[in-house]
């Protein structure tokens, strides 16, 4: 995906949001740290753009739930700061690439922590497939069939100084 | 990083990055459900080997507001009135199956001992009047949310400095993080080889009163022979008590930190104490998060070997 493929997606998801939910009232988009963060804020601007009020955007650091915390590397805690209140809100979690659903998982587990919203969906911008949990995205930029070795990477302008999507093949890590 | 022993020596990004972790906690902290799962299913053992309220209840919050279950140890009802060593005493404990440690001892070196002799995570939580890191860590955080760093602070600590492990902890901490440390204290209680410490030194708290950004109150300690040293509690607080008059003459938004527990009149005045610009309340609050951030960092994730 290039720089327009990605506005592209955004932007339509963004319609998706809109009609699915018939209009803002009560709707809170949090992004997943890192790199969900940027797409909920430009997503949440499309909506203000498209349809003239605004709604509430935030992240969500998901490190302290994850379930692989005694096997992966250490990584830097990030910023949590989701809208008050989020009881009786609809959620959109809004996360760059789906994969296993693990950090989907733990999203949800971290939002509950924080209050009771009415709904919750999902916004990604990639779905590239092979599932571990019963997860399924409401929303989606592009499916992106891939091989399990290989690696999706997405750059977002706010944090890689570009947008775009590449696949790396299998092997190279 | 294995063990959590000592400020002196470790790096600025390694402090920093627990000051970064430790932030996070405070939101944690702050939420409805202050809770988070990130040490499920583990053990922390606190083994106060000397008495103590706050720290001992930082430490147990700080494991159970990441999930951990706790243990606690206390030596008046242990085994050690039996006789039993401390090694015999550690290796029990670690085979009931703890995943880390938490030891406080008179005698200092003692958690180093301990480290060497499990095979966990062990955090100093005080050796005699050597080092009590956890306590230099939640003075930073303090300072780094109140000024947004600690880079070119002007920090005096104040007091008996040559008996204070929170002295020794903090000099190292804050200027490896980039204060400037002055220790002011009359000859007898500043440091022996005081050149080995990386801070100024004074005599004359009256001299540097009003440059300094952020006064470090020690607390007299009785039991560890500081009172001994001065003719009188009185002629302490007049050479060196954070009086009210004293206060007056701090820049405007110089702010007074203290260890706890306070003696009201002594080192501190009791308006002081109680002024908006004492952070000391926000200190023990900290040190919830901080001692959240250390443990995370030794047993929330894969080790460094």
């Amino acid at each position: 995906m290039d720089p327009g493929d990605v506005e592209r997606a955004l932007t339509r998801m963004a319609h998706e949001i809109l009609e699915r939910n018939r209009g803002t009232d009560d709707l809170v988009l949090v992004g997943i740290h890192t790199r969900g963060a940027p797409l909920a804020e430009r997503m949440a601007a499309a909506i203000q753009g498209i349809e003239g009020s605004s709604v509430l955007s935030g992240s969500l650091d998901i490190g302290l739930y994850r379930d692989d915390l005694d096997t992966r590397p250490k990584t830097e805690l990030g910023k949590t700061d989701v809208p008050e209140p989020i009881d009786g809100a609809t959620v959109v979690l809004v996360d760059d690439v789906l994969y296993t659903g693990r950090t989907i998982r733990a999203a949800l587990d971290a939002l509950a922590d924080l209050g009771r919203p009415e709904r919750v969906q999902l916004a990604v911008l990639v779905d590239r497939g092979h599932r571990e949990l019963p997860i399924r995205p409401d929303y989606i930029g592009k499916n992106l069939p891939t091989a399990q070795d290989e690696r999706v990477t997405v750059h977002v302008s706010e944090i890689d100084g570009h947008d775009g999507v590449v696949i790396q093949p299998g092997g190279t890590t | 990083m294995n063990h959590f022993l000592t400020t002196e020596g470790v790096s600025r990004e390694e402090l920093t990055a627990l000051l970064d972790d430790a932030d996070t906690f405070v939101e944690v902290l702050g939420r409805p459900i202050p809770k988070v799962p990130a040490l499920r299913g583990k053990t922390v053992a606190t083994m106060f080997f000397e008495p103590s309220t706050r720290t001992k209840l930082s430490f147990e919050k700080a494991a159970k507001a990441l999930s951990a279950d706790t243990m606690s140890f206390s030596p008046g009802n242990s085994s050690l009135s039996k006789g039993e060593s401390l090694k015999d005493t550690v290796l029990t404990i670690e085979a009931m199956g703890t995943d880390a440690m938490v030891v406080r001892h008179k005698a200092t070196g003692a958690p180093w001992r301990v480290a060497e002799w499990v095979d966990q995570p062990v955090l100093n939580a005080g050796d005699g009047a050597h080092q009590h890191p956890t306590q230099a860590l939640l003075d930073a955080l303090t300072i780094r949310r109140r000024f947004g760093t600690l880079d070119g602070l002007r920090i005096g600590i104040v007091g008996d400095v040559r008996h204070s492990r929170v002295a020794r902890s903090d000099v190292f901490a804050f200027s490896t993080l980039g204060a400037e440390v002055t220790m002011i204290a009359p000859r007898t209680l500043l440091p022996i080889n005081g050149d080995g410490w990386p801070a100024a030194a004074t005599e004359n708290f009256d001299d540097v009163l009003s440059e300094l950004d952020v006064v470090y109150l020690l607390r007299v300690q009785a039991e560890r022979g500081g009172a001994s040293v001065f003719p009188s509690l009185s002629e302490y607080t007049n050479r060196y008590g954070m009086t009210r008059e004293r206060f007056s003459r701090l820049k405007p938004d110089t702010v007074v930190l203290h260890p706890g527990p306070m003696n009201r009149g002594v080192e501190i005045a009791a308006e002081v104490a109680d002024d908006e610009r004492s952070l000391i309340l926000e200190q023990v609050a900290n040190g919830v998060a901080v001692r959240m951030a250390v443990l995370f960092r030794l047993m929330g994730g894969e080790h460094d070997e």
